[in-house]
């Protein structure tokens, strides 16, 4: 199956020759290529198919409902949901917001106290903070140094006043999973709305929001090979019935969740990578996982000083979050150019301030400015990976030769016993 | 984020990279910044008759650092020590079309070359 996946890959190659670059593409957790078979089924809907879904009473109408409603059936199957169950909106951030929000906002009567995890995407994690400041009360639970919560920390946090609980399944820095399962028995046994936040992993991890007790999870189109602009919310109908405030007023859309008329090309879209995702998934996990292995071996067998940041058996299986010790991670992406990554390095953010799922794990502030997030995808090839793991020995050899902290190493000096000048 | 021109040269052919020997009392080292801000340069002169003879650099950092290191020991090689000292970071950030978010990369090679010279000035009080 992985290797329909290559095919088709090679003939979007070629119709997309003259704008791609040479640039090999392994930052798959920041977005992903739209699957050439996803464009593919759009395409319709930008044109001769441009009804409104909630115009009832024409055949424009009535060809847009239906797509809808395949997109519906195939997006709640890839999670083990129900289609009615299925709130379409503009992506995994809108997502994410509405089910905080929407249920802080919905329950506020029942309490105003909410749980969640120190390593949360900012979709979360902002919009609780929001909260924060218009009288809510959150917990943010520990992690482990390999970026996972213990569930025990859950039920400990738990009070009478808990309205929700919101848990990010795979992480998108440091690829580590949650024992999302164990949490949402948790929440059951306790009576308290569980959110999970599955923007990241779809694509090669299998969840059931029955089985792992789960009554909100979040959904991105982009993650998963879809188009960007949509993403989708399960929100469960039954036992318990979840009900939330909308972030939007409008026309009564999506059960009156998510006003304004839907993005149908973008949902037809989101649909058929979730088509995608749950007839490859299988097959890519295990494909994709040893390409990354591939390259980690080859990454602590090359270099001394070579740390793997998140967890290594709990993890996503494109994702290989890296630091090199001793080697910034902005100059080591910019030695090797030819290849498409993420770094950790505060450096490639605009306040300069590392990343707080780093800084949860506890790791050491020097390793955080050392750190590559290397995430492997549908489209990422043998060749691809060979590519950037001999350009990203050979960028990280040069930079530890002109790196005074290697040198310092080499000569026996202990780092940390430098009284360093700061500006 | 894109590079300016000047910085990916001193980036793939940076001047003067290496060591020189910080036991000779010709020598003067300047190590500032600190590896849990991301940015550690160490810049060292040679001077002969208050005259900076050679300038080495090794750095650890973004690279805007890398390039505003070796910069810095470009220009300061062939001056005399009060010459190096007046070099201002605006220079750097002027020669090398630094963005904001990287000006601090050149205050820290104004630092290191003022670092630098004192370690040498030091040096030679001691004698």
């Amino acid at each position: 199956m992985a290797e329909t996946a290559r095919d088709i890959d090679q003939t979007g190659e070629e119709v997309t020759a003259e704008a791609s670059s040479k640039v090999v593409y392994l930052d798959n957790y920041s977005t992903t290529r739209t699957d050439p078979r996803v464009i593919e089924a759009m395409l319709p809907y930008f044109g001769e198919h441009y009804g409104n879904v909630h115009s009832r009473s024409h055949a424009y109408g009535w060809t847009a409902e239906k797509a809808v409603d395949q997109a519906r059936e195939r997006v709640s199957s890839l999670i083990g949901g129900q289609p009615s169950e299925i709130i379409f909106t503009s992506g995994g951030t809108e997502s994410c917001n509405l089910a905080v929000k929407g249920v802080a906002r919905m329950y506020a009567e029942r309490g105003k106290h909410i749980i969640t995890t120190a390593v949360e995407h900012r979709a979360v994690m902002d919009p609780i903070r929001s909260l924060e400041r218009d009288g809510y009360e959150a917990t943010y639970l520990d992690v482990d140094n390999s970026g996972r919560v213990n569930p025990d920390s859950l039920r400990e946090a738990i009070r009478d006043d808990t309205i929700l609980v919101s848990v990010i399944f795979g992480n998108n820095e440091i690829g580590t999973v949650q024992d999302v399962a164990a949490m949402g028995a948790i929440c059951k046994e306790k009576g308290v709305l569980y959110h999970v936040d599955a923007c990241v992993g779809l694509d090669t991890e299998t969840i059931d929001v029955n089985e792992a007790g789960i009554d909100l999870l979040s959904m991105s189109s982009h993650k998963m090979y879809g188009p960007n602009g949509v993403g989708a919310l399960f929100v469960r109908r039954r036992k318990p019935r979840v009900r939330l405030s909308a972030l939007l007023d409008g026309g009564g859309q999506e059960r009156g969740m998510r006003h304004g008329t839907l993005n149908v090309p973008g949902i037809v879209g989101m649909g058929k990578a979730a088509a995608l995702c749950s007839e490859l998934r299988e097959a890519e996990k295990a494909r994709v996982s040893g390409l990354r292995d591939k390259m980690q071996t080859a990454f602590e067998e090359g270099l001394e000083e070579v740390y793997i940041n998140g967890n290594l058996k709990h993890r996503l299986p494109g994702c290989l979050n890296v630091s090199f010790n001793f080697v910034e991670g902005e100059s080591l992406m910019m030695g090797m150019n030819s290849v498409a990554v993420s770094s950790g390095s505060a450096c490639t953010s605009a306040t300069l301030e590392p990343s707080h799922v780093m800084r949860a794990l506890g790791v050491g502030e020097d390793l955080v400015h050392t750190s590559i997030r290397f995430s492997l995808g549908r489209f990422t090839t043998e060749e691809d990976v060979d590519h950037a793991t001999s350009e990203c020995l050979r960028s990280a050899r040069k930079l530890r030769d002109m790196s005074p902290l290697w040198e310092m190493f080499k000569e026996g000096i202990d780092l940390s016993s430098i009284e360093w000048k700061h500006d | 984020m894109a590079y300016g021109d000047k910085v990916i040269d001193h980036f793939e052919n940076p001047r003067n990279m290496g060591s020189l020997d910080k036991g000779s009392d010709s020598v003067g080292t300047g190590v500032v910044g600190a590896p849990e801000c991301g940015d550690v340069m160490k810049l060292q002169i040679q001077v002969e008759d208050d005259k900076i003879v050679d300038a080495k650099f090794k750095t650890f950092g973004c690279g805007s650092a890398i390039a505003s290191s070796s910069l810095a020991t470009e220009w300061v090689k062939g001056m005399t020590l009060d010459e190096a000292s007046s070099l201002k970071n605006t220079d750097i950030v002027e020669e090398l079309s630094l963005p904001p978010v990287k000006i601090h990369c050149s205050v820290l090679a104004e630092e290191a070359i003022k670092s630098a010279i004192e370690d040498y000035q030091a040096k030679q009080e001691a004698e």
